[in-house]
């Protein structure tokens, strides 16, 4: 970690210094424990902010939409396939972005730590490189890193970056024989009534606050749906119905351009599991039209092609 | 519940369905009056919200035709719109929605017998299920 900090660094410099870039998207270190907080840099004397550990979780390809010049941006594996995401969808030209690769090892989910410490203040948290110690006034508790990374971190099969401009470190070996559904699997096995109640329970606590929205490098819609009045899809209370429409149509909305970056996931503050959304359309992705989001620049999205043998069993 | 009649919206092509619908009436075919029809300028038109609102505002059963494979009248809407008809019916039924609510077709304009068959056998399912219960939005808008 403390390596990709310094090799952060001094790339960054380096890319300032030579007008390489007008600007550098990066982490810096965040007022609590545990949290980092997106940055732009644009002068070369700023760099010492730039940060990186294992609480950088937020999708840094989310700032990227419609930015003008050109800019660097730190990358982990799914933020560079949110990256090709962009260029797909003209968000952004190839040779506007310098990625700065990161082969990454999984981000650590801080409500996981929290949570094993029953909610006790954390006064300070250090890494090391498999472990992380979290302090507080009474107690100085070792966690190992694979114990609480976050949801999609723990399944993630593509940690190396797909496509960068210079990696920050050397690229870290891939997970293997990862069972990437079987939270959608065990959803399957339910009947409709069952599985109607799984979602609704699921959305319950959820207060429209549109975080996941927010966070999600995919939502860069002028006006979402949800704002929209003539016709205005969904209302705007926190109704059961309304709630679970706004759940379904961010998610189907993200189909076949989800990388399961977790930023949704992460954003909530009601610790809803939104990914049981965004994987099903996932899963049936890669089944039926065989395509992983933002593994190629090459391939286009699967909703903006088609085939004329696309599986059609199911119209009459 | 008896007397219970559903309420099935159907979207139809312009080019093709929705002829097909006016080749059925003006050969005199009798076909299920729960079917109100929405004519689309084209299955590729279609939205995943236009299918979530009918059933938010209490439909019963939602039914999408549009051209055969090769015949769309703009080439090839009906190709992305079977992409999408696939994802959001798996999807729909993942969350809960019951197969059989949910309905798609291909049907060219001179099929006015199979609109009607269609017509029929989507009316006889959705009855069969009864009144929808799920994603159905009963308080008040506001």
């Amino acid at each position: 970690m403390l390596a990709y900090r310094s090799k952060i660094r001094e790339t960054a410099r380096r890319l300032l210094t030579d007008h390489q870039v007008d600007a550098v998207i990066g982490f810096k270190k965040g007022t609590v424990p545990m949290m980092c907080q997106p940055v732009l840099i644009t002068r070369p004397e700023d760099v010492d902010m730039l940060h990186w550990d294992s609480f950088c979780g937020v999708n840094l390809a989310n700032y990227l939409p419609k930015r003008q010049g050109r800019i660097a941006v730190v990358a982990k594996g799914c933020d560079a396939r949110n990256i090709v995401v962009h260029i797909l969808e003209n968000q952004i030209k190839r040779d506007q972005v310098f990625v700065m690769g990161i082969p990454c090892k999984g981000m650590v989910d801080r409500r996981k730590i929290t949570r094993a410490l029953k909610d006790q203040d954390i006064l300070e948290v250090t890494e090391g490189a498999d472990t992380i110690v979290a302090k507080g006034n009474s107690f100085d508790m070792p966690f190992n890193k694979a114990d609480v990374l976050q949801d999609n971190c723990a399944i993630c099969i593509h940690r190396n970056p797909v496509i960068y401009d210079e990696l920050m470190g050397d690229p870290v070996p891939e997970q293997e024989g990862v069972d990437r559904y079987a939270d959608v699997r065990a959803v399957e096995s339910m009947g409709a009534d069952e599985r109607s109640k799984h979602f609704q329970d699921l959305v319950a606590s959820c207060i429209r606050c549109y975080a996941c929205r927010d966070a999600c490098p995919l939502c860069y819609c002028p006006t979402c749906f949800v704002d929209e009045s003539r016709p205005q899809w969904l209302g705007k209370s926190i109704d059961p119905t309304d709630t679970l429409t706004f759940h379904l149509l961010r998610a189907f909305h993200c189909a076949g351009r989800c990388t399961d970056c977790g930023a949704c996931e992460r954003a909530c503050p009601m610790g809803i599991k939104v990914r049981r959304f965004t994987k099903k359309l996932e899963k049936d992705v890669l089944e039926l039209y065989n395509y992983e989001a933002g593994m190629s620049l090459e391939t286009r999205p699967p909703l903006d092609v088609y085939r004329p043998d696309d599986p059609g069993d199911f119209i009459a | 519940m008896k007397g219970w009649e559903p309420k099935i919206i159907a979207f139809l092509c312009n080019w093709c369905s929705y002829s097909a619908a006016d080749l059925a009436g003006v050969s005199r075919l009798a076909y299920p009056s729960n079917i109100r029809v929405i004519r689309i300028p084209c299955t590729g038109r279609m939205s995943p919200k236009f299918i979530l609102n009918a059933f938010r505002h209490g439909a019963d059963g939602v039914w999408v035709s549009g051209c055969h494979p090769g015949e769309c009248h703009y080439l090839e809407g009906n190709y992305y719109a079977r992409r999408k008809f696939a994802l959001l019916k798996n999807f729909l039924e993942h969350i809960g929605i019951e197969p059989g609510r949910l309905w798609f077709s291909w049907i060219s304009s001179s099929e006015a017998t199979k609109f009607v068959d269609m017509a029929n056998m989507v009316n006889d399912k959705v009855k069969a299920l009864g009144p929808a219960k799920h994603l159905i939005k009963t308080r008040a808008r506001v």
